[in-house]
């Protein structure tokens, strides 16, 4: 097998995997951290140093928003677990056949739908005009139009609704695998709704529950459209910092700083989640 | 709590509850835009002016609808040809990856497994501003060098094209690779005991094999070329495709012609979902 024929074969196909990871992923993050660590010290002229993190450390506005961004995207995939695993557990166990499948693809669908169809949707529902508020008046709850939107609630109302398939389809999947038999041998022995929960159901399905927390933080961490659109005015996202030095100040030696540290906390949070459930990233994601 | 162990009627009633309010929470915005596509009124929310076809078919402002708006009709041309790219060469792509993971055995495979699989956990608009910088260095050392300009390099369609491509590939390869493992390779050998070449059974048994699920994956790169937002904002140039143009739209308030544009939205990304679904099964 390891003729000259077959060698040249795997070369061929190691070439797009390489050219691809190299000039779209490694060298390109490369540059931005070698941008990141660039002091402007004159017109074209640039000295190596860590002034752009320091601006970060120093400036409070810059370091609330990005502790605020860390917990509200904490917040959101707890948010988005709670909510999602009953519905996951009575789709993967509580329904069969014709049912199960409607219902799962009714979970697809909007997830199908582009992000910003889904928010403009939300800003429709909830904005002063919008349906929520004109129903409550309709119902006489209240006396005139209320604003929902522009607050952190609608921030953490459209992030859930953003990511709940990423959360709702693993689980689901991992779920299936459980077998009923191991439920009812949890009942023989005297186990309660709680304990078999506990001990049977929810380690059966760390490993969906990690790759879902996994990507709905990180589909809340970078989120750019469902803060700027349902948030207001001070309600600030990391990324719309970055997309602010990047794009409206032309400062990206900044930007590339504030890139940076927002895959740092990424990574990070990646990194500890998996390490304190005992998962790897090639199980949970590469499936 | 499963089907065979009986549990209390309030609890079972109150878990349906729970879970038909979850769907209601599900539909409630796709239903709500979909609806305003054909209010009466010039702008998309309450009180209900009564029914039109205006935001599809109007021809006269303030109401032209959008078959009749050519920005958008623009925006998702390009859109077209953004999708068509990425999901050509993600799929090229991704299948020599999955030949590669699942054919091969070599020093560093996990490794580059792993860096594969990293694009799932870049957020997607640090990718945009990495390809960014790094594009313009080469495009500002270029053009120091040679004196020549390198327009492909600044914002615009090919890059959001690369950056596109930059983590599609990755969804791509995980479908191709899902069913290249299920391939039972006696049926190549079986090609060439029957004499046909490495390249020709490959292409005959194995390629036919796999040929559903890369159209799958070339289904899903398509919709998820056309969904994103993210990438496509810091890398787009003075076409802006669909997603982009609708955000601008919206920012600065506009008539229920973006619910319109929504609506068809929403109806091909159900249909395309689908078809992806039936292909991978």
């Amino acid at each position: 097998m390891t003729s000259d024929k077959s060698k040249l074969g795997f070369i061929l196909l190691l070439a797009p995997l390489l050219i691809w990871l190299i000039t779209l992923i490694v060298l390109p993050h490369v540059g931005m951290f070698l941008v990141s660590l660039r002091e402007k010290t004159g017109i074209r002229e640039y000295e190596t140093s860590f002034a752009n993190y320091a601006v970060f450390f120093n400036e409070p506005l810059y370091w609330n928003t990005f502790a605020r961004t860390a917990y509200m995207s904490i917040a959101a995939t707890a948010l988005t677990l709670l909510i999602g695993f009953p519905v996951a557990y009575y789709i993967a166990k509580l329904t069969r056949g014709r049912t199960k499948t409607t219902l799962f693809l009714m979970c697809l669908i909007p997830f199908w739908v582009s992000e910003l169809v889904r928010t403009f949707g939300w800003m429709i529902l909830l904005r002063e005009t919008g349906v929520l508020s004109s129903f409550l008046q309709y119902l006489g709850v209240v006396s005139g139009p209320v604003e929902f939107l522009y607050n952190d609630a609608a921030i953490m109302t459209g992030l859930v609704y953003t990511s709940m398939l990423f959360m709702v389809v693993p689980l689901v999947t991992t779920l299936d695998s459980l077998d009923d038999s191991l439920i009812e041998a949890g009942y023989d022995l005297g186990g309660t709704n709680w304990s078999i929960l506990r001990e049977i159901i929810i380690p059966h399905a760390m490993p969906g529950i990690v790759s879902g927390c996994i990507v709905v933080f990180m589909l809340s961490l970078g989120n750019y459209l469902t803060p700027i659109l349902l948030g207001g005015k001070d309600s600030l996202w990391f990324t719309g910092l970055i997309y602010n030095q990047f794009i409206t100040r032309f400062n990206w030696e900044l930007g590339s700083a504030f890139g940076f540290l927002l895959l740092g906390l990424s990574s990070l949070i990646v990194f500890l989640a998996l390490k304190l459930s005992g998962q790897s990233l090639g199980k949970t994601m590469g499936r | 709590m499963i089907t065979t162990i009986p549990q209390s009627a309030p609890f079972k009633w109150s878990y349906r509850l729970y879970v038909t309010l979850f769907f209601l929470y599900l539909a409630l915005p796709l239903v709500t835009v979909c609806v305003f596509a054909f209010n009466d009124s010039v702008f998309p929310s309450l009180p209900w002016d009564g029914f039109t076809w205006d935001w599809f078919f109007g021809t006269e402002a303030p109401r032209i609808g959008v078959f009749h708006e050519r920005p958008i009709l623009r925006a998702i041309v390009t859109s077209g040809v953004v999708a068509f790219w990425v999901s050509g060469l993600s799929v090229i792509v991704g299948t020599c990856n999955a030949f590669l993971f699942v054919r091969h055995d070599f020093a560093g495979k996990n490794f580059l497994y792993i860096l594969m699989l990293l694009p799932l956990i870049i957020p997607g608009i640090i990718l945009g501003i990495s390809i960014l910088v790094f594009s313009s260095s080469i495009a500002n050392a270029l053009e120091e060098a040679t004196g020549l300009w390198f327009d492909g390099l600044r914002p615009g369609l090919l890059l959001v094209i690369l950056g596109q491509f930059s983590f599609i590939t990755t969804f791509a390869t995980l479908v191709i690779s899902a069913r290249l493992q299920k391939f039972d390779t006696s049926l190549e050998e079986a090609a060439l005991n029957l004499g046909a070449t490495k390249w020709g059974a490959i292409r005959q048994v194995t390629l036919p094999f796999l040929f559903p699920a890369m159209l799958a994956a070339a289904v899903v790169a398509v919709l998820m070329s056309f969904e994103n937002f993210n990438t496509t904002l810091m890398l787009v140039g003075s076409d802006a495709p669909l997603t982009v143009t609708m955000f601008d739209r919206l920012k600065l308030g506009s008539t229920p012609v973006l619910n319109a544009v929504s609506l068809l939205l929403i109806i091909v990304s159900a249909l395309l979902g689908l078809l992806s679904l039936v292909l991978k099964r």
